[in-house]
Parts: C-alpha cells; sequence; structure tokens
C-alpha cells in the first residue's frame, strides 16, 4: 500500500551526552529525514537538576556530541529539535545550552536562527493560576498550597507539540525547547503536516528513547516513519532489528500505564494498536488513537529546597560488630539525636544507612566476602548549613569509638576520608504533580527567535 | 518451591515519573506468563512492595507475556529517605515471590 504524506523523524539517541552510534547517525542522515529530533533529559535523574536549573551531563560531552548534530542537520537541511534542554529544561539550562549553540556556530563557521522555547514559569503568576483554579492535582495527590509555589526554585509547565509546532513555524534551523513531554519534539511535525494523530504520539513514544524500542538499543539511533494511517520503526543500526516485540514493549518502559500516555490536549490510547513486521528489519504499527481532552493542560514540574545535607561515611569491619550493626547503628541514631537536640534550635533528621561490600582493606583482604564489613553512612539533613554540619560532627564521636556494650575497651572504626563531613550543599526535593490549565497553548511558554553565527 | 524468578526471564523496575514506580515482569511463553499470573498474587505483590493493596495497578499484558504493576513511589524521588534514585532495585523484591507454602 502507498502512503502520502509521510513525514520521517530521525532520532540519534534517547538523550543528548548519552552517546549513539556514528554509523547509524550518517545512515540516517543520508536517507534524507524530514527533522532531526533529539531529547535533552527528564526527571530520571532527580530533584537536584531541576533545583538548581543545571544539566546532569558535562558540558563537554554534550558540545561534542551537540556539534555532530549540528553538522548533521546542516548536511540533511532539515531542522534540529531538542527538548528538555540541559536535563531538567530550566530557563537556565536552556541558556546554557544556547551559549553552547553559539560557541560551535562560530567554530564551525555556521550562521543560524535559532527558535528558543522557554518553559519556565514565575510562581507569582502560579500562585494566582492555583487561587484561580487553574492548577489540578494529578494521583497521587502530594497537596500544594501557594507557600509550596512560592518556595520553589524552578517551576517549568511540559510542552507539548503545539509549542514545538509554533517554534517551527518561525522557520528556525534549530529549536532548543525548554521542558517538553518526551514525545512532543517527534509528534510536532507529524501532526502539523495531517499525518494519523494516534500513530504520532504512539511513534513518537516508541522513538522517544531512540534504539531501546529495537534489539541493539545503544546504537541510539532510529527513523519513524509517519503517514496518514499509521507509522513505522526502522532501526538505523547496522544490526538492530525492530520486531513487534520490541516496539510493542516500550509502551510499558517508564509509564505507570501500558495503555494510556497522558499529553497536553489530549491521551494516546493503544489498546487497538496492532504490530506487524514488515520485514526483518522494521514494524508498522496502525490502529492507536488519540483522544482530544475538553480542557488544554499542561503538566506542571517544580523543585524546592529541602535542606543542607552533610554526610559522613564509617566502614566496620571488626565481626561481632558487622553481626550486631543493626543495634550498634540504633543505639547511636538515638544517642546521638538526643544530644544535638540539647545543643542546637534547628530541626534536622539523622539517618545511619547501612551499605556494604569490601571498601575496608581493599587488596590486603584475603577473606573478603560480601558480608564481611558493612559501612555505615551517616545522613544529616538541616534547614542550614551550618547546623547540618555541626550534628554531622556530633555524630563523628560515636561512629569513630562507640561500644556495643559499656563493658568492653573502647573499638576504633575505619574512616576513609577527613575531614570525615562531607557537604552535600543544599538538597531539591519534586513538590508539584499537577496540571496547568490554559486557554491558548501559547500562554505559558516564551518564544523568541535569535540570529547567531558569523 | 518456585520463585518469580525461576518463571520469569526478567524483571525490572524504573520510575514512571517522580511519583509512581512501575515493575515489568517479563515471561517467554503464555504457559510461563499464567504462571508468572498465578505465584503473583495482588496481595502478595503489594505486601512485598510494602504498598496499599488499592494502589497497586495490576496489568496483565497477554499479547507479550508481561505482567505490570505500578504503585506510587514509596518516597517521592530524590527525598531525603529515597534510596534509589531510578526505582532500579525493586524489582528484585519481586523476583524472591514464592509460591504459597502447600499450593
Amino acid at each position: 500500500m502507498t502512503q502520502s504524506n509521510v513525514t520521517k523523524i530521525l532520532i540519534p539517541s534517547g538523550a543528548l551526552g548519552l552517546g549513539y552510534d556514528r554509523d547509524a547517525l550518517a545512515r540516517g542522515v543520508a536517507e534524507g529525514p524530514d527533522l532531526i529530533a533529539i531529547d535533552g533529559g527528564s526527571t530520571d535523574s532527580g530533584p537536584h537538576y531541576l533545583g538548581t536549573g543545571t544539566s546532569k551531563y558535562s558540558r563537554g560531552s554534550t558540545k561534542a556530541e551537540w556539534r555532530e548534530l549540528m553538522l548533521a542537520r546542516a548536511q540533511a537541511g532539515v531542522p534540529l529539535v531538542i527538548g528538555t534542554a540541559g536535563t531538567c529544561g530550566a530557563d537556565d539550562a536552556v541558556d546554557w545550552l544556547v551559549e553552547i549553540t553559539r560557541e560551535i556556530a562560530t567554530e564551525e563557521g555556521m550562521s543560524l536562527s535559532v527558535a528558543v522555547l522557554k518553559s519556565g514559569q514565575p510562581v507569582d503568576l502560579m500562585t494566582k493560576a492555583l487561587t484561580d483554579g487553574r492548577i489540578k492535582p494529578l494521583a497521587p495527590d502530594i497537596g500544594i498550597n501557594a507557600e509550596t509555589l512560592q518556595s520553589c526554585t524552578n517551576v517549568v509547565a511540559l510542552a507539548g507539540a503545539e509549542q514545538i509546532q509554533a517554534a517551527l513555524a518561525t522557520g528556525a534551523d534549530i529549536v532548543i525547547a525548554g521542558r517538553t513531554t518526551d514525545t512532543a519534539t517527534i509528534a510536532a511535525l507529524p501532526l502539523a503536516r495531517g499525518c494519523h494523530a494516534g500513530a504520532a504520539w504512539h511513534g513518537a513514544k516508541i522513538g522517544e528513547c531512540g534504539a531501546l524500542a529495537t534489539t541493539s538499543p545503544n546504537t541510539g539511533t532510529i527513523m519513524i516513519h509517519f503517514d496518514d494511517a499509521g507509522f513505522t520503526v526502522e532501526p538505523m543500526g547496522e544490526a538492530a532489528r525492530a520486531t513487534p516485540y520490541t516496539v510493542s514493549a516500550h509502551m510499558l518502559y517508564e509509564n505507570s500505564n501500558p495503555y494510556q500516555l497522558y499529553e497536553p490536549g489530549g491521551h494516546l490510547d493503544v489498546r487497538g494498536a496492532e504490530y506487524d513486521a514488515i520485514d526483518d528489519l522494521s514494524v508498522r504499527v496502525t490502529g492507536s488513537t488519540w483522544v482530544p481532552s475538553d480542557t488544554y493542560t499542561v503538566k506542571l514540574e517544580g523543585a524546592r529546597s529541602g535542606g543542607y545535607q552533610t554526610v559522613s561515611l564509617v566502614l566496620v569491619r571488626e565481626p561481632r560488630y558487622v553481626d550486631n550493626i543493626q543495634a550498634w547503628v540504633d543505639d547511636i541514631a538515638e544517642k546521638c539525636t538526643a544530644k544535638a537536640k540539647t545543643r542546637l534550635n534547628e530541626a534536622f533528621t539523622l539517618e545511619l544507612r547501612l551499605i556494604g561490600a569490601n571498601a575496608t582493606l581493599g587488596d590486603l583482604d584475603q577473606n573478603a566476602r560480601h558480608g564481611s564489613e558493612i559501612g555505615v553512612l551517616g545522613i544529616v539533613t538541616a534547614p542550614s548549613e551550618a547546623a547540618s554540619r555541626e550534628v554531622a560532627k556530633i555524630l563523628n564521636p560515636y561512629l569513630l569509638h562507640h561500644p556495643l556494650s559499656e563493658q568492653e575497651e573502647m573499638p576504633t572504626f575505619a574512616f576513609p576520608f577527613s575531614p570525615a563531613e562531607m557537604s552535600r550543599g543544599e538538597i531539591y526535593e519534586f513538590c508539584l504533580n499537577h496540571v496547568l490549565e490554559l486557554d491558548d497553548p501559547m500562554d505559558a511558554f516564551h518564544l523568541e527567535v535569535l540570529e547567531i553565527g558569523v | 518451591m518456585t520463585k518469580l524468578s525461576d518463571i520469569a526471564f526478567k524483571i525490572r523496575s524504573k520510575n514512571a515519573g517522580p511519583f509512581w514506580l512501575t515493575i515489568d515482569i517479563f515471561c517467554e511463553s503464555p504457559q510461563r506468563f499464567h504462571e508468572a499470573c498465578a505465584l503473583a498474587e495482588t496481595a502478595k505483590v503489594a505486601r512485598a512492595l510494602g504498598a496499599e493493596e488499592s494502589e497497586l495497578k495490576r496489568y496483565e499484558i497477554a499479547d507479550l507475556n508481561v505482567l505490570k504493576f505500578s504503585i506510587p513511589r514509596p518516597q517521592i524521588q530524590g527525598t531525603r529517605f529515597d534510596r534509589d534514585m531510578h526505582g532500579a532495585s525493586f524489582a528484585t523484591l519481586l523476583a524472591d515471590l514464592k509460591t504459597t507454602e502447600g499450593a
């Protein structure tokens, strides 16, 4: 069957910074994609990145891979789109990638139009939206109020296809987007061209992690062909194959419901999807549906300070202590907490976490076996850096010399570091699991076009 | 006594966003899949994960021979008491599920 309206999206890798097979990318470029899309992050690495507006991946790795993708884009002559730039998609992380893009453009002698889509939300506007009843909880409802929103260092809204389409409509060579859904950068162009909506979102979900939906996940690169009736998955790695099993099983990945996927403006339902091998390499999928919602909502993510943390690690190798380790740490936690409370006015939490392998004696330990030693990680969290360090210092004498029983010689335990306390600085926590209602999809987003390079 | 890891060929766990955890149990045949579904009784799984049974979502995906469970994360991802940022180790709790004695 000949399909009209075919739109080919090339996905180099599951995320910028993860790496991919260069030959697979070259093969994809040679096939003439309509757009190159890559994901720049997610919440999966934890709240630190959104809390601080920084990237998980190194600047060097990011720049090296982004340069290759910018060169691939120039060769293919099509737009290059990145979603959730800089791991978290906060405005500062977007600026970080824009800066890297400027450097590369200058170094490579490129002249480029770059659409920058920002997803950051001013907390005052979010507080008003909460008052106006435009912010609704998702399950599990973690309960928020105006104070929660005011305490966030960053709040982002997840852009969908509409906002990416607006960025593409500027005619930009490159789109650098803040927080987007994992699928939006892939689904946007097929949807704009009138491809089947269920297929556009379903294919985008299958492609979002690159070649993860194939037999060779590490090759990274995959092409998704979208058309009027369905989509086709074509791996770019030489040894990679897509099978009905690898493709359909990807709907399970990082998804609490394997049949539905909620996106801005509606949800995808794959219960009617059929997966057919069209050769020994590619899989065609039809029958998934897109169900528009009554109101247009975007998901929110927010992170706020969880206090300051100081950790201390001690290694216990003496067999009698290893055998009784839980009693030992319980006694320390009780005594240390009581003592610290008499010397400090700030609230704090102290946790002693048991960690074990063979770190105490290294190669000297001829009898090392799992279970012969235990690491005790002391974790102190408090509202201020000073208080967390103070409690960790009160903990130190216990970790160094605390006896199991009163009637024994004072023991000493192994510390790998001096000073014994290590500051982890400010820690963050996710504090929003909500959606925001919008009258117009662009209401919560900011789009700007920059001319960069020579 | 049979363990779930004797029946399934792969059991993986992962975050589904910061607030949900999902565990996929892959079986190589319909027969193994039915054995896994029988062994992994909902109440038993909830107990192993320390979850409320009413909050546990169960999906039996016969087309793939996959049994899937999702629960609200025991600790929100990355908060001070979370020990497993990506939810990687919860799979082992279900791998160790055993057939009910005498069954």
